[in-house]
């Protein structure tokens, strides 16, 4: 038990990662971005693009953050802005295209064998009492609570920071007070991939790398985002660890096969009793 | 290809277009009129496709079977039960946003397809059910097959189709049309949005479900491989979305259009050499993605769709 719920929260920092980008996304852009987990994939095998090429394991995440960024933006500009007027579910339509390109242009470019960053094996080592995790998830997860703790300065301290909240919570409000919407917009884009690419590579780095790999995930972060209530990071961050903790703990009681399933069956029962998420408190999003 | 050849594969290929004209024509109902997001098409044309096939096949030692059921009963009973699962996932998130649905719907998709994945005792996992029986098989000559099973879903798309215009045309039909496009507005002349929206949901599964058994009995055998999200779900969008929503004459020529391209496309990634295989339907959806982008961006209303009936002439 100790040990599925080390293997939860392992896997829980990487859905957290993702489904925060997922929550700005929805909360600040108005749509659910079915892409999310395909993009998590791209950054993921560019990273095992630029660690090929002989760059530190580092700088190719950082290089894959920021290629991926572009990538997303160009697709806003060129593809969602035109379509945004027509309202979300197109959005979401054209969204669902998007994931579909970029996972068969992963397909395409890279093969649809299992690849890994490192042929290096590396053995479970007791950490606790009944605990035994290999040493890169532990780097796993402290490199996501450094990046959540970094979201959250970046939300309370900036200013941008405090303008997406903003804007999460009342567009329109935030509109009238003069904040820049297409600055916030960048600014959203740029925070929610670089969390989802981080999160790829750590998926990358824990699984290996499939182009599936991320379309798979696109269930547990909705159910995530849903679980804590969408547009609030913080509430994305403790969905993303109960996700993962259930997924995780469930295998030891009903075929490893139904993660995904879990995950779906938690979000239903979330939308049923408190469909405005667990630390959704003021708003129904109706 | 010789004369009979290319007779038996267009025959083949019609009766592929009328199932996913069926799927369309079921999506058309929740969406292209009510504005109901269903990504899980294919969770649908599953439960019908499994139903009717566990229900006519005779007795096997090792998965659910030998209920020998009649064909025309085992097709009520998976168009039922797929609308038995959609009620299912209306009741917790019709009342919500809208994308709420969507995400459920993906979700039940996925889960029926893990279940009959795994659950080898129901419906023998991954290697599929074989044998499923053809129905009015004795008689007809084996050679008059195909065609006459044509000519069996001309009729039933034909006789759908006429419903659904009649139904579209009826003060429930208008409700649906007037929820989709200002749900609002619907709400403020005092319709049940939610019961409506629930009817739509259902009656669309329920197509969709009786697609699935058509298929099964066509093709005779199923696994879960044939309802992956692609060519389950996705594709009847881009159908639905090129045809035109809110008309089930697009629905139907969308199914048409697509699966030629779809089919013919697959003749040219047959012929690239074996080790070129994966690249080349990667190639094809990427293809089909673009296809979709382009449509949104330059013909959001589709080939051969039409203009609001309600709310036309108000901007946003």
């Amino acid at each position: 038990m100790p040990q599925l719920l080390a293997n939860g929260i392992v896997f829980g920092c990487i859905i957290a990662l993702g489904a925060i980008g997922l929550t700005l996304i929805y909360g600040i852009l108005r749509f659910g971005n079915f892409a999310h987990g395909d993009t998590m994939s791209l950054g993921a095998y560019l990273a095992l693009l630029f660690v090929g090429l002989r760059m530190p394991f580092l700088a190719a995440v950082g290089l894959a953050i920021g290629v991926s960024i572009v990538v997303a933006v160009l697709i806003d500009r060129y593809l969602y802005a035109y379509i945004r007027r027509a309202g979300p579910i197109i959005l979401l339509i054209a969204s669902v295209g998007v994931a579909l390109f970029l996972r068969n242009v992963i397909l395409l470019i890279w093969g649809p064998d299992l690849e890994y960053y490192s042929r290096e094996i590396q053995f479970a080592v007791h950490i606790l009492p009944g605990v035994r995790l290999k040493p890169y998830e532990v780097f796993i997860v402290l490199a996501a609570a450094v990046l959540i703790l970094l979201v959250h300065l970046f939300l309370k301290k900036t200013k941008i920071g405090k303008a997406m909240r903003a804007c999460a919570d009342n567009l329109d409000l935030a509109e009238v007070v003069g904040i820049d919407t297409r600055r916030v917009v960048l600014w959203t884009w740029a925070v929610g991939i670089a969390l989802a690419v981080s999160g790829g590579v750590m998926l990358g780095v824990e699984n290996g790398l499939r182009p599936a790999m991320g379309w798979e995930l696109l269930l547990p972060l909705f159910a995530a985002a849903i679980l804590g209530g969408i547009g609030k990071p913080y509430g994305a961050m403790a969905g993303g660890l109960v996700i993962g903790i259930a997924q995780e703990v469930s295998a030891g009681y009903v075929s490893t096969a139904y993660k995904p399933a879990v995950a779906f069956a938690i979000m239903i029962i979330v939308l049923l009793v408190r469909p405005q998420g667990i630390f959704g408190g003021r708003r129904r999003w109706m | 290809m010789d004369v009979g050849g290319i007779v038996s594969y267009g025959v083949f290929f019609l009766v592929i277009v009328s199932v996913y004209g069926l799927l369309s024509l079921g999506l058309n109902i929740q969406w292209g009129f009510t504005r109901l997001f269903n990504i899980g098409v294919a969770g649908f044309f599953a439960v019908g496709a499994y139903t009717s096939a566990i229900l006519t096949t005779p007795p096997v030692s090792d998965r659910l079977g030998g209920f020998d059921m009649p064909f025309v009963a085992a097709m009520v009973v998976a168009a039922l039960l797929s609308g038995f699962v959609a009620l299912l996932i209306g009741m917790p998130t019709l009342r919500l946003k809208e994308d709420y649905l969507a995400i459920a719907t993906i979700g039940i998709a996925e889960t029926i397809r893990l279940f009959f994945n795994n659950e080898a005792w129901v419906a023998h996992g991954v290697r599929g059910i074989s044998g499923i029986p053809r129905p009015f098989q004795d008689h007809v000559p084996g050679a008059y097959y195909n065609v006459a099973y044509l000519i069996f879903m001309i009729v039933m798309v034909t006789l759908i189709f006429m419903a659904l215009q009649k139904a579209v045309k009826s003060p429930w039909g208008r409700t649906l049309k007037a929820i989709g496009e200002d749900e609002m507005l619907a709400q403020a002349m005092g319709k049940n949005v939610v019961r409506f929206k629930m009817e739509a949901l259902v009656l669309g599964a329920m197509i969709m479900g009786l697609a699935g058994a058509l298929y099964a009995h066509f093709i005779q055998f199923i696994s879960p491989e044939v309802f992956v999200p692609l060519s389950g779900t996705f594709l009847v969008w881009v159908m639905l979305i090129a045809g035109g929503s809110g008309s089930n004459k697009g629905a139907l020529l969308g199914a048409l259009v697509i699966w030629g391209l779809w089919s013919i496309t697959d003749l040219i990634t047959n012929l690239v050499p074996v080790g070129y295989a994966v690249k080349a339907g990667a190639i094809r959806v990427i293809a089909i993605a673009v296809a979709l982008e382009v449509i949104l961006l330059m013909r959001p209303q589709g080939l051969f769709g039409k203009e609001k009936t309600f709310t036309s002439g108000r901007k946003g």
